[in-house]
């Protein structure tokens, strides 16, 4: 059995990000981290290959050079191969170019499973899963908290509000899930110095079969318009002290603001 | 021309969830700038109740039943009636509300049309064409997006516009397609629905908790004053983890995007991932021992101090001012 985990790097949201004169993220300045959602893909991949030692993992990227670390991160952790598909052509690339990107590199591997974060940091849209599937006409299920594989299907427990469900897809299929996954493991010394000899692999546009005419930046359906840079906020009040006269300011403050009567 | 901007009633079971009213409220709002025409499409097995719910909003719905009336249809099976319905009837513009299940028919859609797609707007303009905001980063830049062609999909963020219902409800006509379930593939084997907490993501007032509450005995604190506020519960991310308050109460990053009048942090140092859920809550108030903590960045009021101490001296007031009032 194989699992494709999808993992993008993603600007670490602590870190200093801005944007370049010409709109695009500017990626030396924003630190790349994991997306942390694709973590606990990768994460519930290797809790399934513990159940099962049959299974392998390929962690799967789109993005340009930074997106390494993430990588080889993810093969010091237990993930026995690593993609990368990076191309020039591929800056400027909107959500569907992006799934397009993936959907054709799965095409070129085998899978039973692919796995990815509901959604990312950075972007936060949460479409990427729903479209590789449907490009890859395999069932998804999206925003799953558990996962067991059964029978040549996977069951995924998805939350609701008020409860959840399960739903079974039979396999392949595509999964996307969520924190409630719990966070990765770190890498043992021992998973980092054995990750060494596997190198993640990078594919061109060319080697997974597209061109600058079929995905990227030159046939990008969105484009950004312009940016907003944050505006300054008042600084807040303070109070502090005695903890009977800080209640009596807080109070203050909630009938000055009519929330309370 | 009455539909070429689609705004597509997200569905819980039977029922229109509330934040589709929002949604359908600011995609009218934007075909009246655009000149463009505005109709409701509400999928289902049984779409007839939230399609008149959806009416309310929207001059103009399709009510489409789908295949036979036997229950849970996967969203491969919705999205595939939708992409259908899309090439039958030509939209411009497709609206849908940013729930799991928004984005789901979104990324489907996109994959099945070939148009774009723009997630988690917080507002729509119009120039030629939606202008769609979103928030990054910290959610504290805003970039405005457009489609490059005179086509797209957009996910708007639930609660970001307040509901405002037509004059008169608009006109419903339904429509049945064959069933789309044939090689969708995706089976519902078990359905467990409770007693769901109030919902953060519709709430005016909040009181949040986070690791500062300090155990699971503690955080009665948090629902305390949330009752005594009559607010919903909300939650950083380490009570959630500690299992002190379920995932669904969680806001920040991984969970809920809120929006109340009143955000009330206790114990909350206000790390990125938490902030980006709750910054367009209107008034903020911070409890915490450390003067320091992040949230003192973006909060109106800072109070320093034991929440154990100070949170239950607000509340004791609060009720007896209720009680003297009463």
């Amino acid at each position: 059995m194989h699992i494709v985990v999808l993992a993008k790097a993603v600007p670490n949201t602590t870190g200093v990000e801005r944007f370049e004169p010409d709109r695009s993220l500017d990626r030396v300045a924003a630190e790349p981290i994991l997306n942390p959602n694709d973590e606990y893909a990768l994460e519930l991949a290797l809790r399934l290959a513990e159940i099962d030692p049959g299974i392998m993992i390929t962690m799967l990227t789109m993005g340009p050079e930074t997106s390494w670390p993430g990588l080889t991160k993810g093969l010091a952790v237990g993930a026995q191969a690593g993609v990368l598909v990076s191309d020039p052509a591929l800056a400027g690339a909107c959500a569907l170019s992006t799934a397009r990107v993936l959907a054709a590199a799965l095409d070129g591997m085998e899978y039973d499973l692919v796995l990815a974060g509901s959604d990312t940091s950075d972007g936060k849209a949460g479409v990427i899963g729903a479209a590789v599937a449907a490009l890859l006409d395999i069932p998804f299920i999206t925003h799953a908290g558990e996962l067991t594989l059964r029978d040549g299907a996977v069951e995924g427990r998805r939350t609701r509000d008020d409860g959840y469900e399960v739903l079974a897809a039979p396999l392949p299929a595509l999964v996307t899930v969520t924190q409630e996954v719990g966070e990765m493991r770190y890498p043992t010394l021992r998973g980092i110095m054995g990750s060494r000899s596997r190198m993640p692999v990078a594919l061109s546009l060319d080697d997974i079969g597209l061109s600058a005419a079929d995905v990227g930046g030159a046939v990008a359906t969105t484009l950004v318009v312009d940016v907003d840079p944050p505006a300054p906020r008042p600084p807040a009040r303070v109070v502090s002290g005695d903890a009977a006269e800080v209640a009596d300011e807080v109070v203050r403050f909630l009938v000055d603001r009519r929330f309370i009567p | 021309m009455s539909g070429e901007i689609w705004i597509i009633g997200d569905l819980d079971e039977e029922r229109l969830r509330p934040s589709s009213a929002g949604v359908a409220t600011l995609a009218r709002q934007v075909a009246d700038v655009g000149g463009l025409g505005v109709e409701g499409i509400v999928l289902g097995a049984r779409p007839a109740g939230a399609a008149a719910e959806l009416a309310a909003y929207v001059p103009h719905v399709l009510s489409v039943s789908i295949g036979p009336d036997d229950g849970y249809l996967s969203p491969t099976a919705l999205a595939r009636a939708l992409a259908d319905l899309v090439h039958e009837r030509g939209p411009r513009y497709v609206v849908v509300a940013a729930t799991p299940g928004g984005k789901e028919l979104a990324g489907a859609l996109s994959a099945s049309t070939g148009w774009g797609v723009l997630g988690n707007a917080v507002d729509i303009g119009w120039d030629d064409g939606p202008i769609v905001h979103t928030l990054v980063f910290r959610d504290d830049t805003r970039v405005r997006s457009a489609f490059t062609s005179g086509h797209g999909i957009v996910t708007v963020q639930p609660n970001i516009t307040s509901p405002i219902a037509l004059d008169a409800p608009g006109l419903v006509e339904t429509l049945a397609v064959a069933d789309a379930r044939t090689g969708a593939r995706v089976r519902r084997l078990e359905l467990v629905r409770g007693d769901a907490p109030p919902s953060v993501e519709s709430a005016r007032v909040i009181v949040a908790g986070g690791a500062g509450v300090g155990s699971a005995e503690a955080w009665t604190v948090v629902e305390q004053l949330a009752e005594a506020l009559h607010g919903a519960v909300g939650s950083s991310r380490p009570p959630v983890d500690r299992h002190w308050v379920p995932y669904s109460q969680q806001v920040g990053q991984t969970g809920k995007t809120v929006r109340p009048d009143l955000y009330v942090a206790l114990g909350i140092s206000g790390e990125v991932q938490h902030r980006v859920g709750m910054r367009m809550a209107r008034t903020v108030v911070s409890v915490n021992s450390d003067p320091a903590a992040p949230i003192g960045g973006f909060a109106d009021l800072v109070a320093v101090g034991d929440l154990h101490e100070i949170v239950p001296a607000i509340i004791e007031r609060i009720r007896r001012a209720e009680g003297g009032a009463a």
